[in-house]
Order: structure tokens, then sequence, then C-alpha cells
């Protein structure tokens, strides 16, 4: 059973310092644009899996180690970031 | 150090056993997965065996179910931490099907229905040490732990024990699966504590 | 703008329990002091990790409840049956305890009171959490931004923050599953319990098949899936 990318997102964050609920993420599979936080997360297992909500292709694949943070984003043919405005403040 | 929560002890029985280190007892049967579960076919399901030269052996679901089944029980080891002792299960070994497989490779990876892979040496899978199991506590094994067959590897971590298993490629070079192309540990011995690629 | 842009590593961080308050007979909210919290947005989830003390510990994410008031935050949890982490938040947490917290998390599933609306929001169960921090969003900034509500339980008693929604100037309507009233049968939500709220932008949060099927009778309905935003939990929380 999956999650929605939004109940995952905390270990992204730790692992690259932005959220990645927000990001586009364009499915190297199938071409399809979605936000992060509409794939299909499956966390119960040693990594966290995001899969495209359209063809269930793998997305992206995060493992947590005591030391490192592992990350595969060959799933994804582009990962598009909003970031705050040039000059902005750097959060919200 | 992380703050310790008065009172909290997780849901875990006291390790009354000897278990791997860092392991904790579990009674129920966590299902973890990294994508949906296959559903497959009775009538279209496959189990291959292929060696370094290409060769294909292949049995039907009705071959495998004809072949001579064996019932162990045996200790399951997550890496995630549970174990759950004593499971027992039904399928046929792995020394059965290889019986007439030429191969001299060394490595191999395994496949699943979905697309999960997982690598081990070969000896690994030989020798009584492995079967392609399709019953567990005396009933089919249910799709959500892996049915209709899964790989039953318990010597390893219980990620080696591939789910929806479908076919085994014999390979003369390693080839890294799922987990262990992700910071998880090549060969996954649970009284060695190989959990993570540097362990 | 429309959502949040968060470019922040984010720490575990010292949590004491300030008090905690029941919702229904298997919820509570827990308000947490946490020195160091950056705020939030209504929609965010934090993460709750728990440590025995062998070391063990276990971690789970909770919607919170409602906007920060400086470094204090408010997340309900429901008792999920065999659950680790949750009977433990529910039945056994007292005030001045400890835990550690993770975030804000997450900027897609966020409501802001500069949006002016209108806003549809539908919650499955504790789909309620997320979606009563933006009722109290809106309330906290004053905006005047239309707020309908579609709140799905199996009855009356087991519907969180009853009271504070029955006082608050939104169109609530509940459904309740397993429990008949004057106005409607007990059943499951269907395209007669959606307001028509044209245009909305929509927030939908609650299991997974509750999900799947607003969100289908919205985009029956005509609402654009763009506009119609989803928050799945699965059976796994715990």
């Amino acid at each position: 059973m999956f999650i929605d990318g939004n109940g995952a997102a905390g270990v992204f964050a730790e692992a690259l310092g932005v959220d990645i609920t927000t990001a586009v993420i364009t499915c190297a599979g199938c071409g399809a644009g979605g936000r992060f936080a509409e794939s299909h997360v499956y966390d119960h297992g040693p990594g966290v899996v995001a899969r495209c909500a359209t063809c269930e292709s793998v997305l992206a694949r995060i493992v947590r180690t005591p030391t490192d943070a592992w990350l595969d984003l060959r799933g994804a043919r582009s990962v598009r970031i909003p970031l705050p405005a040039e000059g902005a403040d750097a959060s919200s | 150090m992380s703050i310790v929560s008065r009172g909290f002890h997780g849901r875990r029985e006291p390790a009354a056993a000897d278990l791997p280190p860092g392991q904790y007892l579990t009674r129920d049967f966590p299902v973890l997965q990294a994508g949906p579960t296959p559903r497959v076919d009775l009538d279209t399901w496959q189990f291959t065996i292929s060696n370094e030269a290409g060769a294909k052996y292949t049995w039907s679901w009705r071959e495998l179910l004809a072949l001579p089944s064996e019932k162990t029980t045996t200790d399951i080891h997550c890496v995630t931490r549970w174990s759950k002792l004593g499971t027992t299960w039904q399928g046929v070994s792995l020394d059965t099907l290889f019986a007439d497989v030429e191969t001299a490779a060394d490595h191999a990876l395994v496949h699943s229905y979905g697309g999960y892979t997982t690598n081990l040496p070969l000896e690994d899978l030989l020798d009584g040490k492995a079967w392609i199991a399709y019953r567990f506590e005396g009933e089919d094994l249910t799709p959500d732990h892996g049915g209709p067959a899964r790989l039953l590897v318990p010597h390893l971590y219980f990620w080696k024990s591939a789910k929806w298993v479908t076919r085994i490629d014999l390979l003369n070079d390693d080839e890294p699966g799922f987990w262990e192309q992700l910071g998880y540990h090549n060969y996954g011995d649970p009284w060695r504590e190989q959990r993570y690629t540097d362990d | 703008m429309t959502e949040t842009v968060v470019r922040r590593r984010t720490p575990w961080l010292a949590a004491t329990v300030h008090s905690v308050r029941s919702e229904t007979a298997v919820a509570r909210t827990i308000v947490l002091d946490v020195p160091g919290w950056p705020g939030h947005v209504a929609g965010q989830h934090a993460d709750v990790k728990l440590t025995a003390p062998d070391g063990y510990s276990a971690q789970r994410s909770y919607s919170l409840a409602a906007p920060a008031d400086g470094e204090r935050i408010e997340l309900t949890v429901q008792l999920v049956e065999d659950g680790e982490v949750s009977p433990y938040l529910v039945d056994e947490l007292l005030p001045t305890d400890q835990l550690e917290v993770r975030g804000p998390i997450g900027g897609w599933f966020t409501w802001h009171a500069t949006e002016p609306g209108p806003v549809l929001l539908v919650a499955g169960g504790s789909g309620i959490v997320p979606l009563m921090a933006m009722v109290r969003e809106r309330a906290r900034a004053g905006s005047t931004a239309p707020f309908a509500l579609v709140y799905s339980t199996r009855g009356p008693a087991d519907a969180f923050y009853a009271d504070e929604l029955a006082a608050a100037d939104i169109a609530t309507t509940m459904v309740y599953t397993r429990t008949a009233t004057d106005t409607r049968p007990a059943g499951r939500i269907t395209a007669a319990d959606l307001p028509d709220a044209a245009g909305a932008r929509v927030y939908v949060c609650g299991p997974t098949g509750f999900v799947e099927t607003v969100s289908d009778l919205l985009l029956a309905h005509g609402h654009d899936a763009a506009n119609i935003r989803t928050e799945r939990f699965g059976p796994s929380g715990g």
C-alpha cells in the first residue's frame, strides 16, 4: 500500500535540504510530469521508493543509513524544484 | 544521542532467543514492499533459470508443483530489525531446480515480477540453503508476502528472499540488485550484521 | 503564492509535551514546545521520533493541527490498533515528557491565508487534521476566503474538533458512514454530499480509498484536476 509523496518528504528534505514535495518530476518511463507530492510512495521497506502515479515506474529511491543518504533519481527525466525568487528571504 | 522518551519501548518482544545483533523479535509478519503487489496469473506464471551462456531452464506453475517439495522451519531476519522465529515454509529446493543446469558462474541475480532484483553468490542458493517457496504456515503464500512463490534464503537478511520471484540469471560478474545498489550490503549476513555497504 | 518553498536542512529537535487533550475516545491532540521550531504553513507535517532506553527508535509522520504559536505546535494523533507509535502517543504520553520532532515537511498540500479562495476541504476520518490547520489559519489571519468543509466519519462520536467546527463561520457538512441522521442515511460519501464549489481549490485528505473516491467524484463533477490537492495515508501509520 502506498502513501502520498507528502508523507515521506522528511528523508528527502534531510538529504537535499529542499522540500521535494513541490518539485515537478518527469517520469523517465512514461514521460508524465507530476508533483512529487502526488507520486506513490512505498515507505515500508529497507528504503523509500517513489513511483510515478501514472505508470508506477520508480521515480526516486532513497536509503538512509546511519551515516549517509543514498539517492537514486534515474527514474526521473527531470526534477524541477521551485526556488525562492532571487533576493527573497530563504524561507516561504 | 537521541532523547529517550519515558516509557517508550516499541512493540517488541523481549529478546528471549539468541537473535542476530541489533534484531528484535516480532510475532506478526510485517509486509515490506517497494511497489504495488503484482497479480500473477498461475496460468502464465513462469520460473526461469538463465545461465551465463544464455541457456534457459523454465518451469510453469504446474511443473513447479510437480517437483518434489520440502518443508523447512527457519528463523527469518529483516534488515529493518525484526526477526521472526520458527516460520514454516514449503517449496522446491533450488538444488532440485539446478540439478540439470550447466553453469560455471559464481553469481546470481534474482528477478521478480514487478521489477525487483537482488544478487547473491550462487553457492548461497545451493546445498539446502534456498527454496522457491509457495506455502507459508500450511497455507498458500499470499500475494502480500510474495505469492504465488518467493525465493527463501533465510540465512541472509530477508530482502534477499525476493517476493514474486520469476527468474534467476547466472552471471560471471556480480551485479548489485535493487537495494544492494543503494547502500545495502552486497552479501547481507545477519549474524555479522552486514546491513549497509561498509558494514 | 500558492506553494511553500522550504530550503533548509531539517534536523531533529527536542520537544517537550506542554499538554494533551482528548479529541475522541481514540484520538488526542498533543501540544509540544519545540525550541528552534522554524514555523510552518497550514497543511504541513512533522516527523515524530520516539527512542527507547536501549536506543531502539521508531518514527512516524503526523499532520500539524494548528498554525504555529511561536515554538509551540499541535499534532492530533489517532490510535492505530496494534500500532507501535500511536498507542504510546495516545495512551502513554504525559506533559513534560520528551520526544523528537523534525519539520515542517511538505509544501504542496498547504494553504496560505493570502489566498482568496474559494476553498473546499474534504476530510475522511483523521484526514481532518491538516484541514483543521487550514480552518484555524483562516481564523487566525482574519481571512474572509470562502471555505466549505465536508467531513466524513463513522459517527458523531468519531469527529474531531466538533465544537470548534460548529462555531466556525464556514459551511460544514458532516457525512456519517455508520449513523443515519434526519437528513441523510448512513453511508459512504457520494456526489450529493459535495457542494458545487465551482472553481474552488480542493484539498482532500483521508485514507487512500476515500481520497480516490472523492477525487473521482470531483472530476466527474467538472472540477479541474489541477485544482485538486490530495493527501492519502496508507494503513502504514501505527
